[in-house]
C-alpha cells in the first residue's frame, strides 16, 4: 500500500512536469507566431504580393516613320490572330479539325499547337494562326459555334508599305534574340520586336516608346483573377526623314534587275532624298518571320540583297575620281586650265606601259576636254606631277576615306592611300606608278557610293562641307556648314568639264543628256575593272563586256548633278558588274535627276 | 447530502441522468467552439461555400458528439476490462491493413467499409493508451523501475508503432512512440533510461535513415533547408510561412486570404488549415485557437488530477498527451518548426477518421471525469 502511495505521488509529480512542458511548448508556438506574423510580417506581406500580383508590360505603339512629305514608310498594322483556349472546348482536336476546314494548317503548325497546349495550363491561349485577313476573321466569327475555344485577338505588326524599295534604309524589326542587350524590361515580353537593322535599329530608343504596366492578380497556376491597376505607356516618337518616297521608288525601279546602289542628295544641306541598294529584301517578311528557305535564298543570292551597297560596298572610283585629280592639279599649280597633254593611247613610265581606255589615243587635250573624254593619259600626267599626298589631301576634304556615321550599320570608310599609309601598311615606299593609276581612280583607292554622292555635292554646291543625313537639317545646322578650302574658280573649271561630259557630243554620257525646261544634267562616268587585263588580251583585243561572265564585268559608276547651271541635286550611281559607266550607270542617274527636277522636293524647304 | 453533479455514493451505480449531469460543460464548450472555428475555416477554404467540406465536417462533428457521449457514459471499469481485447482487435486490424496494402501494391492505411474508411492506426492511438494504463494500473512501482517490467509495455507499443511506420506512416508511428514515452515518463520510469535510449537512438539514427523512404528523407532534408527545393516539397513550407507572416496581427479578413484563395497554399483544408486561419484571422485568431486547445488540454489534466483511480489518471494523461501531440505537431509543422509529417489539426482539419477518434478519446476523458470517484480494482 505504501508503494502504491509512492506510485501515485510519482505520477502526480511527473504529470505536473509534463503539463508544464506542454504549456511551455504551446507558448513556443505563440512565440513563433509572433516572430512570423509581427516581426517578419512585412517581409512576408511583400512575398505574398509578389506571389499574387503579376505585372505585365504592355507593348507601346512603335513610332511611325514618315518621309519628307509625310508619306508613311513604316507603320503598325493590326494583326489578327486566332487563339485556342483548351479549357473552353471539350475536344481540342475537333475544334482544330473544324478550323482546318476554314483555313488549312500545315502539319508542322498543328504539331506546334499541340505541343504548346501540352506545355501550358488549359486556360492559356495558344496561337493557332496569325496575320489573318479580314475575310478570314469574319469567316471564323461566322463559324464560331463550330469553333468552341477559338478566340480572335488583335495585335500590332510592323508594316513597311514600300517593302524592299526602302528595306536598306528603314531596316526591319524582329523578335529579340539572345545577343540583344536587355536594357529595357520590354525586351523580355514575349512577342516584342526590336529594330534589327537600318534606321529601325539606329532609332530604336526613340521609336520604342515606354511600356505600360498592367498589374493583375493571379492564382498559383497563373490564371488571371482580376485587374488591379493599369498604367498607360507612351507611344514611340514619330520620325520624319528627308527621303522622298517617290524619288526613292523611281530610283529603285531605275535599276531594274541590276545590282547596285544610288544616293541622291540635296547639295546644299546634305539631306538624303533617295538611298537605294539593289536588290533588297522584303522587310515585311522579316518582321513576320522568315522561313528557312526564304533566308537561304537571300544568303545564297550572288547579288547579295542583304548587303547595303551604298555604305558597305567599297569600290575603286575609276574615272569619277578624275575631277578630284584635276582639282588637285589646279590647286597645286601643276596644271592650268589650258594645260595640254598628248594622248597616244599609252605612255611609258620607265619600262612600264600605262594605257588609255582609248587605244587609238585622244591626241592633244586640255583639262576640260580630258574630263569630257575621260582621257586616262591626261590624268596619269597630272597625278605624276601632283603626287599622291596632295591628291589624298584633297580627296579627304571632299569626304572620301572616312565614314559619315550616317546611322546605318557596317558603314565602311573606304580608303584614300598616301605615302605614309603605304609604308605603314606594306612597309614599302610609294611607287610613282601607283600615283599614276590613282590618277584614274584605280589602285588602292576605295570609295562607297555614299561617299561619291557626298563628294559630288561638295564639288557643285560652291565648296560647302555638307554631310549626308536622313534627318531634316534645320536653319542653325544649315548655317553651320563649313566651307572647304578650295578656290571657286577651280571648281567652276571642273564643273565645266562635267557639263561637257553630258552635254557635248562625244562626251562619255552624251547619250544620257536631258533638257527639262532648260535644266540640264552634268556628271562624270566611270568604269572599274574588276579583273586584270593581261598583256596577251590587250594584243588579241580586249573581250567585250557583254561577252564576259557577270562577275567579271566592270563596275559602272556615274556621279551627276542637276540643274547644271545652278546645282540642287547630286547623285551617285553604282552598278555592280554593269559594264560601262556611260552605258549603264549614266542612264539611271539621268532618270533619277530628271525626276528630282520634275518633283523638286527641296523647293518646299523654307528659305533660311 | 446528495449532490447530483457529484458521484457521492461510492460503488453505487450512477444513473444515465446523473452521468449526463456530470459531463463537464466547459470542456464540451471548448470542443464545440474549436469545431465551429473548423467548420468556418472550411467554409472559407471552399471560397465561401458549404460544399464540399464545411457541411460534411459539420455532420461528422454531429456524429462525433454522439460518439463522445456514448463513450462518456461507459463505466470506466468496463473500459479497463476490455482494454486488452480492444488493443488486440485493433492490432489485428492493423495487420489486415498491412497485408491488403501489400496485395494492393501500395501504401494503404485504411479498411474500406464503403460508407466509412476505418484507419486502424487512429484507433491504436486510443487502444495503446488504454492498454498501457491498464498494465501500469496493476503494476508495482518496483516492477516499473525494473528493466524486465518494462519489456511488456515496450513491446505493446513498439509492435503497432512498427507496423504503422512500415505502412508507411512515419508521423503516426512516431506519435505513438511519443505518447508511449510520455506514459512511461508519467508512471515513473527512471530518467537515466530515457537518456540511455535517447543516446542509443542518436547512434542508430544514421542506420534508421537508411531505411527511410526517399520521400521521407526528402521531407526531413527539405525541412532543414526549404530553399533546397522551392518548387517541390519545400514549396509547402515556404508558402505556408508566407501565408502566415503576411496575415500579420489582424489577418487579411475572413475569405480574404490571398495565399489560400489563389491556391498558393497547398492542403489548405487539411494539414495546412491552421496556416489559412492565421492568414485570414491573423495572430489574434491563431493565438485564440492555441488558447482553446490549451484549455482542452488543461481540462484533460484536471480530470486526471481529480480521478481517484490510477487507471483513470493515466488514461486521462495519455489521451490528453495524444491530443496535445496532434495540436503541437500540426501547428509546429505549418509554422516551419518541424518537418512536414502529415498530421492534421484535430477538430479543424477536414477529415473523418481523426475527428471520430479524437471525439472518442474526449468521450473516454469525460468518462474518467464522471467516474472520478469510482474505485477501480486491480483484478
Amino acid at each position: 500500500m505504501n508503494r502504491d502511495n509512492d506510485k501515485g505521488k510519482v505520477l502526480l509529480k511527473r504529470s505536473l512536469i509534463m503539463a508544464g512542458v506542454k504549456a511551455f511548448l504551446l507558448l513556443c508556438l505563440i512565440g513563433r507566431l509572433y516572430y512570423l506574423q509581427v516581426y517578419q510580417a512585412d517581409k512576408f506581406k511583400t512575398m505574398a504580393d509578389e506571389n499574387r500580383i503579376s505585372t505585365r508590360l504592355l507593348i507601346p505603339q512603335r513610332g511611325i516613320i514618315y518621309d519628307r512629305n509625310d508619306v508613311v514608310l513604316a507603320t503598325n498594322e493590326q494583326n489578327f490572330q486566332a487563339l485556342i483556349v483548351a479549357e473552353q472546348t471539350t475536344d481540342v482536336q475537333s475544334t482544330l479539325d473544324a478550323f482546318k476546314k476554314i483555313m488549312p494548317l500545315s502539319e508542322a503548325e498543328e504539331e506546334r499547337i499541340k505541343r504548346d497546349l501540352k506545355r501550358n495550363k488549359s486556360f492559356v491561349p495558344i496561337k493557332v494562326k496569325d496575320n489573318l485577313t479580314w475575310e478570314q476573321v469574319s469567316e471564323i466569327q461566322l463559324n464560331a459555334p463550330e469553333l468552341p475555344g477559338i478566340i480572335i485577338d488583335e495585335g500590332l505588326n510592323r508594316y513597311y508599305p514600300y517593302g524592299e524599295k526602302m528595306a536598306q534604309v528603314i531596316g526591319y524589326v524582329a523578335a529579340v534574340s539572345e545577343k540583344d542587350v536587355k536594357d529595357d524590361p520590354l525586351l523580355e515580353v514575349p512577342g516584342f520586336k526590336i529594330g534589327k537593322s537600318g534606321l529601325e535599329k539606329f532609332l530604336e530608343h526613340r521609336l520604342r516608346g515606354k511600356g505600360g504596366i498592367l498589374k493583375l492578380e493571379v492564382n498559383a497556376y497563373g490564371r488571371v483573377m482580376k485587374e488591379i491597376e493599369e498604367t498607360e505607356g507612351v507611344a514611340g516618337e514619330p520620325i520624319h526623314l528627308t527621303l522622298d518616297a517617290r524619288l526613292q521608288e523611281k530610283a529603285y525601279e531605275a535599276f531594274g534587275d541590276e545590282s547596285g546602289a544610288a544616293v541622291l542628295l540635296d547639295v546644299h544641306s546634305g539631306e538624303i532624298l533617295a538611298f537605294v541598294s539593289t536588290p533588297a529584301f522584303d522587310p515585311n517578311a522579316f518582321s513576320r518571320g522568315l522561313t528557312h528557305d526564304e533566308w537561304q535564298a537571300l544568303v545564297e543570292n550572288e547579288k547579295s540583297p542583304l548587303t547595303n551597297k551604298a555604305i558597305q560596298g567599297q569600290y575603286s572610283p575609276g574615272s569619277v575620281f578624275k575631277p578630284l585629280v584635276a582639282l588637285a592639279g589646279l590647286e597645286s599649280k601643276m596644271i592650268k586650265e589650258d594645260t595640254r597633254f598628248f594622248c597616244a593611247g599609252k605612255m611609258l613610265l620607265g619600262d612600264h606601259p600605262f594605257h588609255c581606255w582609248k587605244r587609238a589615243g585622244h591626241g592633244y587635250l586640255n583639262l576640260e576636254e580630258s574630263l569630257m573624254h575621260s582621257c586616262d593619259i591626261y590624268f596619269y600626267e597630272t597625278a605624276m606631277r601632283v603626287g599622291i599626298d596632295k591628291i589624298a589631301d584633297l580627296a579627304r576634304r571632299f569626304g572620301l576615306g572616312k565614314t559619315v556615321n550616317i546611322g546605318l550599320e557596317h558603314e565602311k570608310a573606304g580608303l584614300i592611300p598616301d605615302k605614309e599609309w603605304k609604308l605603314r601598311r606594306f612597309g614599302e615606299p610609294w611607287q610613282m606608278g601607283e600615283s599614276l593609276i590613282s590618277g584614274i581612280g584605280q589602285g588602292y583607292i576605295l570609295v562607297t557610293p555614299l561617299q561619291l554622292a557626298t563628294m559630288t555635292a561638295r564639288l557643285v554646291n560652291g565648296g560647302y562641307e555638307v554631310t549626308p543625313t536622313f534627318f531634316p537639317v534645320d536653319e542653325k545646322a544649315f548655317r553651320d556648314i563649313k566651307k572647304i578650302e578650295v578656290s571657286p574658280r577651280y571648281l567652276n573649271i571642273v564643273k565645266q568639264g562635267m557639263f561637257d561630259v553630258v552635254n557635248i557630243p562625244g562626251g562619255t554620257a552624251w547619250g544620257s543628256r536631258f533638257d527639262y525646261n532648260g535644266m540640264k544634267m552634268a556628271g562624270k562616268t566611270g568604269s572599274v575593272q574588276v579583273r586584270r587585263i593581261s598583256l596577251k588580251e590587250r594584243q588579241t583585243g580586249v573581250i567585250k563586256q557583254k561577252d564576259l561572265p557577270w562577275k567579271y564585268r566592270d563596275h559602272a559608276i556615274f556621279i551627276g548633278y542637276a540643274p547644271a547651271d545652278n546645282p540642287k541635286y547630286a547623285v551617285a550611281v553604282l552598278v555592280e558588274h554593269g559594264g560601262g559607266g556611260s552605258s549603264v550607270a549614266a542612264p539611271i542617274a539621268s532618270k533619277i535627276l530628271k525626276e528630282s527636277l520634275i518633283l523638286d522636293p527641296v523647293k518646299s524647304r523654307p528659305h533660311f | 447530502m446528495y449532490k447530483p453533479y457529484e458521484t457521492t455514493f461510492r460503488g453505487q451505480r450512477m444513473t444515465i441522468k446523473e452521468k449526463l449531469m456530470n459531463i463537464s460543460f466547459w470542456y464540451v464548450f471548448f470542443i464545440c467552439l474549436l469545431a465551429a472555428i473548423g467548420v468556418t475555416m472550411l467554409y472559407s477554404a471552399a471560397n465561401g461555400h458549404w460544399q464540399p467540406w464545411a457541411i460534411n465536417q459539420l455532420l461528422r462533428f454531429g456524429v462525433g458528439l454522439g460518439v463522445m457521449i456514448f463513450f462518456a457514459l461507459i463505466d470506466i471499469r468496463i473500459i479497463l476490462r476490455y482494454s486488452y481485447l480492444f488493443y488486440f482487435f485493433t492490432l489485428i486490424l492493423l495487420l489486415v491493413v498491412e497485408v491488403t496494402g501489400h496485395i494492393g501494391m501500395g501504401a494503404q492505411r485504411w479498411i474500406n467499409f464503403g460508407f466509412f474508411k476505418l484507419q486502424p492506426s487512429e484507433l491504436m492511438k486510443i487502444a495503446l493508451v488504454l492498454v498501457l494504463a491498464r498494465y501500469f494500473h496493476s503494476t508495482q512501482l518496483q516492477t516499473i523501475e525494473s528493466t524486465s517490467g518494462m519489456i511488456k509495455p515496450a513491446l505493446l507499443a513498439l509492435i503497432p508503432a512498427g507496423l504503422i511506420i512500415v505502412q508507411p506512416d512515419l508521423g503516426t508511428g512516431l506519435m505513438l512512440i511519443m505518447t508511449t514515452t510520455a506514459i512511461f515518463f508519467a508512471v515513473g520510469v527512471q530518467m537515466w533510461k530515457f537518456v540511455a535510449v535517447g543516446i542509443t537512438g542518436i547512434i542508430l539514427a544514421p542506420i534508421a535513415w537508411h531505411f527511410l523512404h526517399d520521400y521521407q528523407k526528402d521531407r526531413v532534408l527539405t525541412f532543414l533547408n526549404p530553399e533546397r527545393d522551392p518548387l517541390g516539397a519545400g514549396y509547402h513550407i515556404i508558402q505556408s510561412k508566407i501565408a502566415l507572416g503576411s496575415g500579420g496581427v489582424f489577418g487579411k479578413g475572413f475569405l480574404k486570404g490571398t495565399q489560400t484563395h489563389l491556391n498558393f497554399l497547398p492542403e489548405k483544408h487539411t494539414d495546412f488549415i491552421f496556416t489559412m486561419l492565421s492568414e485570414e484571422l491573423g495572430m489574434i485568431g491563431a493565438v485564440c485557437v492555441i488558447l482553446i486547445n490549451f484549455c482542452i488540454i488543461a481540462y484533460g489534466y484536471s480530470f486526471a488530477f481529480k480521478s481517484s483511480s490510477y487507471f483513470g489518471k493515466l488514461v486521462a494523461i495519455g489521451l490528453t498527451t495524444n491530443y496535445f501531440l496532434y495540436v503541437f505537431i500540426n501547428t509546429a509543422m505549418v509554422l516551419g518548426l518541424i518537418p512536414v509529417v502529415g498530421i492534421p489539426l484535430p477538430l479543424i482539419s477536414y477529415g473523418g477518421t481523426v475527428m471520430l477518434s479524437v471525439m472518442a478519446s474526449f468521450g473516454i476523458l469525460l468518462s474518467v471525469h464522471i467516474n472520478r470517484d469510482v474505485t477501480v480494482g486491480k483484478e
